[in-house]
């Protein structure tokens, strides 16, 4: 019984460890792939509505169409891999822009201190201050008409927070380093201090809050666009054809199936790449 | 003792007020640099312009900003919300009549997920890495993977649709079965995250010498969890619990709108359609309040739980 209780052994948790990676990174793989290769994956036009709208519409999952049709009779297969197109392209493109951002915030907070600190972190407090999606849905509001721009534009704006704080953590833990001094001492500058003596060590939490940011702005997208306040006609959006699908959930529940099971894994694999991510770059998560 | 528990509680109580001045500042810039015309949007866009010019100086939009937000601020510490654009009514008013719903789903969802969550979580901990302990995580971390949206209407078609279990949507005048699936659907991230935060704790604390201690003294294992890893591994999971209201918070708008629930995040989204947006900020500013006030709750109650932190910072 005891035994039982007592830490695996390193290989298992190394193995473990390994085999998440395998699993977050296959997922993640074939999400970026289908995206990628749709145009040529697709087997039908996703925006074609046939001619003879009445006999093919609505089909549930067969040979020709392997995830059936929509209302418009629209091959739900092609649909999905260019929707995928979108959320990863929002996903990823949010990311690297409010990734930047906070970065920026970070080191400028962190390596400053002082009142320029304080009135960042403030700022900081204050957006991490509401839901997020409660604060993006408000600002959609802003705007006149809703669209993925404006979705892109409400995530950068919100998403930059965590990564700010993390980076701010680590250069408050490094900055009074005797190499740090030293380079100080020897008179060089603070750019070069920030970017090659600091930055570097905040890679790994950067890249694993990153990972994760992907994920939260795949699925942030996907509930804005299925609330009607994000990707609009004929922009292909999984949560649009989720918004969709839900109208025929008792007569065509495969509308609403296949875009929602793919946004699932494609966030699934990034949660659990971001978690191995996490146990590997980021000793303090380590048991 | 309780003069250890005051300082530092009200050091948290105080240091709440300029972040509640940010919130405020912030959803105050939502009508600052909304790019529609308020007055527009009330009236139409072929409105007579007298009645336009007569609405901007009702509601103060021909001012400066910081005369509107000083007057929005005065008003707001009164409880007034502003009139709805839309229905030429109080703010207030209408936030009061949904609240209730929300709320009452909130906490169904709450009760879901630390039930659902601590049982899940301590059954993966009691045989870790065996079959039990990989199925049950595996569905933590699906659950916390899964949109709640699609999720909700995935249960919807199983337990409503196919099966006829129970109700499809809407609120039906408070019957518990209505109540069953949003909860479930609302409470489903913070299910996967009590029950992995509960596995983790209670792991590590099991490895600790009092419980090998009370393991060697011959005490039946779950004597030994009940009374001392169970305790000490709830501390960490009354933090998860208050973020989890995020959770909750944020998922309230999706899961309101896929079952039709008469709830503030429903009309939220409404009332952004709508453009109306004294609504729209009522609407987030409540949002950001419960937020913040549950967050300084957990806070308080890690205070009353755990000793060591009164001294500490």
């Amino acid at each position: 019984m005891a035994a039982e209780a007592l830490p695996l052994a390193p290989g298992a948790r190394g193995g473990r460890r390994g085999r998440r990676l395998a699993v977050g990174a296959t997922l993640v793989g074939l999400f970026a792939a289908s995206a990628l290769l749709a145009p040529w994956l697709a087997p039908y036009d996703p925006t074609a509505v046939p001619a003879a709208l009445s006999e093919t519409m609505l089909r549930p999952p067969e040979p020709a169409h392997l995830f059936g049709t929509d209302a418009l009779a629209r091959d739900l297969f092609s649909r999905v891999l260019h929707g995928g197109r979108v959320s990863l392209a929002l996903g990823l493109g949010v990311e690297v822009v409010a990734a930047t951002l906070g970065i920026a915030v970070g080191l400028l907070a962190g390596y400053s201190g002082g009142w320029r600190d304080s009135l960042l972190m403030r700022v900081t407090d204050v957006v991490m201050a509401f839901p997020s999606l409660i604060l993006a849905i408000g600002l959609i509001a802003v705007f006149e008409r809703p669209g993925l721009d404006k979705v892109a534009l409400v995530l950068v704006a919100l998403g930059w927070t965590t990564i700010a704080r993390v980076v701010r953590g680590e250069i408050l833990s490094l900055r009074e380093r005797d190499y740090v001094q030293a380079a100080r001492a020897l008179g060089v500058g603070h750019r070069v201090i920030l970017l090659r003596h600091l930055l570097p060590n905040a890679v790994g939490p950067i890249i694993v809050a990153a990972t994760i940011g992907v994920g939260s702005n795949m699925i942030a997208e996907a509930g804005l666009s299925f609330l009607g306040l994000g990707a609009q006609a004929p922009t292909i959006s999984w949560g649009s054809m989720l918004a969709e699908g839900q109208t025929f959930l008792a007569s065509a529940p495969w509308v609403a199936f296949f875009p929602g099971a793919a946004l699932l894994l494609a966030v699934l694999g990034i949660n659990v790449l971001g978690d191995a991510l996490r146990d590997w770059l980021d000793p303090r998560w380590r048991e | 003792m309780l003069a250890d528990f005051l300082e530092p509680a009200a050091k948290r109580v105080l240091a709440l007020l300029p972040v509640l001045l940010g919130v405020s500042l912030l959803v105050f810039a939502l009508t600052a640099v909304s790019l529609g015309d308020p007055a527009r949007a009330m009236l139409g866009q072929r409105a007579d312009p007298e009645l336009v010019q007569q609405i901007r100086r009702d509601y103060a939009l021909d001012r400066p900003v910081y005369v509107r937000y000083a007057s929005w601020m005065s008003r707001l510490v009164r409880g007034d919300l502003g009139t709805s654009y839309h229905q030429q009514r109080p703010v207030a008013e209408i936030i009061a009549e949904r609240l209730p719903a929300t709320a009452r789903l909130a906490l169904a969802a709450t009760v879901v997920a630390v039930v659902v969550g601590l049982v899940a979580g301590i059954a993966a901990a009691l045989r870790p890495g065996r079959l039990l302990d990989q199925l049950l995580m595996g569905a933590a971390v699906l659950g916390i993977s899964t949109p709640v949206f699609w999720l909700g209407m995935m249960l919807s078609l199983l337990f409503a649709v196919w099966l006829g279990w129970l109700p499809v949507s809407g609120y039906g005048d408070g019957a518990w079965a209505n109540l069953v699936l949003p909860a479930l659907t609302l409470g489903a991230v913070h299910t996967g995250t009590i029950a992995r935060m509960a596995r983790s704790t209670l792991l590590e604390v099991i490895r600790q010498e009092y419980v090998q201690t009370a393991r060697a003294k011959g005490l039946a294992e779950w004597l030994v969890i009940a009374k001392h890893a169970l305790r000490n591994a709830l501390i960490p999971v009354v933090t998860v619990i208050g973020i989890g209201i995020a959770d909750l918070l944020v998922g309230a708008p999706l899961t309101e709108t896929v079952f039709a629930w008469p709830g503030l995040g429903r009309m939220l989204v409404a009332a952004v359609g709508q453009r109306d947006l004294p609504v729209v900020m009522g609407a987030v500013l409540v949002f950001a309040v419960i937020y913040v006030v549950a967050n300084l709750l957990v806070d308080l109650a890690y205070l009353v739980i755990d000793p060591r932190i009164r001294r500490g910072r």
